[in-house]
């Protein structure tokens, strides 16, 4: 990836997180550190690998995304909204009665959300399922997943991660937002979540570990991942939750937490610094 | 109409239903390349193994993991599939509820969920693998279609409309040999209570192969009593007749239910749930009471928890008692 294939996506991550807190501060509350941790994911997945058309939804042959920690939802809306799935102004009627929004993704009620997630454990299940599908009907779309820290805590994604692996699924291309915070406390005192790397390496997966902030690392393990036809990957990003808002990055309380339009004014103040860098 | 329970032998036992469950699915897919199999390990058991025989490439076993086959499932029918996973009753209900209450139904998803092996027929695998409870669960699913068939020709009929219709179900499925109920011209439709035999002291209202057949033969001894007693095999629970129940609540005035699975949550809470709202009649329920399954042969263990004609007979009489009162 060079310079100007790298800067539009800084910038882009930029623009999400502050759409991201703006979304979630209109409410006053919300899953705040887990949206944080998932941007540069997110959008290196939205705005350059993603085979998808915001016009048109049901497109058949699209890639497909399931955000397994579902309780991410906001940040990803963000993304669809900027891609153009709804207008923006929707955004604020997240966690709202009658909204379209939920707190967690819901393939039902969301234009462009293709899997209905947030019960943990869940997400990686229905995108071994998809994949299959896919892999059945010939379809060219390959199948991106992202699950939590506390997804990995959850049997049955290890379940799923046998059969991926069983299967052979080369369509199939998963990220651990590895941010190893849950909402008890570290992951290190409450569910120990190391060695990833072995864990999923061990369950036949290409594995690879890089940092979940940096584009140019996401992009090469990306690229490898999805060269990989024979058998299901893994991406374990090393992510820090709550990222880049001042005062609340990698305290364990930011899971759900309120966030008030100080917070936000303070965090729209730290993203234009970070936009001076880009 | 005529059935043919009363005079079934040995010989005149009908296909096991586990047979009928995988040739119907073999020539429904015959037809609709959407539709897939899975099995946690139990294809033997289950007879998927016809179906992996004619479709391999639509068969999917995920092994000893039936939260995750349900999850794939869930994900199969979001890429437009329409995916058969099946287990033990004990294990689709208890084991997978969640993932099928989340990923299958709420994410209204088309997952058709197979339990076989329901309440006593479990017989020699015991305790751990009999259940009771699986309905009363269901039950509690918004929009779920539960159907229980008494036997292969009904079976062959339902399960064509349950792959039809768009949402996700839970077949309770009586696997091993079972003698035949009904001639193989009869219809059935899901939704509508099937009116076995008509009466106008008392309607036993049945579901399933066991209970069905012994529902039967109670009505043959309460007529030989002089009981008018109609029989009505409930094979859809959910959504239930409730407009067969009224009427047949008004034509006897005293209704009993006979259900392989506990009498809390199941099809006699079900037709209590009608009548109370509707038409309050008479009930008695037979069933499980309050207890859990042990092993034993599916004779003994009918004898054990009162699933006979002989109980349904003698709680009859109680009901008619109560009724006269």
């Amino acid at each position: 990836m060079n310079a100007d294939e790298l800067r539009p996506l800084k910038q882009k991550a930029i623009d999400i997180r502050r759409l991201t807190v703006d979304e979630i501060s209109h409410l006053g509350i919300g899953h705040v550190g887990g949206s944080m941790s998932v941007v540069e994911v997110l959008v290196l997945l939205y705005y350059r690998h993603l085979k998808h058309d915001p016009a048109n939804p049901a497109w058949e042959d699209r890639d497909k995304f399931v955000m397994s920690k579902g309780h991410a939802g906001p940040a990803l809306y963000a993304i669809l909204a900027d891609r153009g799935y709804f207008p923006k102004e929707m955004l604020y009627t997240l966690n709202k009665g009658g909204t379209n929004l939920p707190s967690h993704c819901d393939m039902n009620r969301t234009p462009g959300i293709d899997m209905t997630t947030g019960s943990l454990g869940q997400g990686l299940s229905a995108a071994v399922g998809i994949a299959l599908g896919h892999r059945l009907k010939k379809l060219p779309g390959r199948v991106f997943a992202l699950i939590g820290d506390g997804d990995t805590n959850e049997g049955q994604t290890w379940e799923a991660a046998m059969s991926a692996s069983m299967f052979g699924l080369g369509n199939l291309v998963a990220f651990t937002d590895y941010n190893k915070m849950q909402i008890d406390g570290p992951s290190e005192v409450i569910m120990k979540t190391d060695r990833l790397l072995d864990r999923w390496t061990s369950f036949g997966w290409f594995t690879q570990q890089v940092n979940g902030h940096d584009f140019e690392a996401l992009n090469d393990a990306l690229e490898k991942a999805i060269a990989q036809t024979d058998r299901p990957a893994m991406i374990i990003a090393d992510t820090v939750k709550g990222r880049d808002l001042p005062g609340i990055e990698g305290d364990y309380k930011n899971h759900n937490m309120p966030l008030t339009a100080e917070d936000a004014d303070r965090a729209y103040a730290y993203f234009d610094e970070l936009e001076a860098q880009v | 109409m005529t059935y043919l329970i009363a005079r079934a032998t040995p010989e005149e036992h009908a296909p096991e239903m586990r047979a009928v469950y995988a040739e119907t699915l073999v020539s429904l897919a015959e037809q609709d390349d959407r539709i897939v199999v899975l099995d946690a390990d139990l294809m033997r058991a289950n007879g998927t193994e016809a179906f992996k025989s004619r479709f391999p490439e639509r068969t999917f076993d995920v092994g000893v993991a039936e939260a995750n086959m349900v999850g794939v499932s869930a994900g199969l029918s979001a890429a437009g599939l329409i995916p058969f996973p099946a287990t033990f009753t004990c294990f689709a209900a208890r084991r997978t509820f969640d993932q099928f209450f989340i990923s299958a139904n709420y994410a209204q998803q088309n997952v058709k969920l197979t339990g076989s092996d329901p309440g006593v027929a479990a017989a020699f695998n015991g305790g751990t693998h009999m259940s009771f409870e699986d309905i009363g669960l269901m039950r509690t699913i918004p929009k779920i279609l539960i159907c229980e068939p008494s036997d292969p020709v009904s079976l062959r009929a339902l399960l064509p409309q349950i792959a039809a219709r768009r949402g996700s179900s839970y077949l309770r499925l009586h696997r091993k040999p079972i003698a035949s109920i009904y001639a193989e011209s009869e219809t059935f439709e899901l939704g509508k209570g099937k009116v076995i035999c008509d009466g106008s002291d008392l309607t036993i209202v049945a579901a399933g192969a066991i209970l069905v057949a012994e529902a039967i033969q109670a009505a043959e001894l309460l007529e030989k009593d002089g009981v008018s007693t109609a029989v009505i095999d409930m094979h859809t629970i959910k959504p239930i007749d409730a407009d067969l129940l009224v009427s047949y609540a008004k034509k006897t005035g005293a209704i009993l239910t006979a259900e392989n699975h506990q009498i809390r949550g199941g099809l006699g809470s079900a037709v209590a749930e009608v009548l109370t709202e509707h038409y309050p009649v008479r009930q008695l329920r037979v069933g499980i009471e309050d207890e859990f399954g042990e092993v034993g042969t599916q004779e003994y263990l009918q004898e054990r928890f009162g699933l006979t004609a002989a109980n349904l007979v003698a709680k009859a009489r109680i009901l008619l008692e109560r009724k006269g009162a």
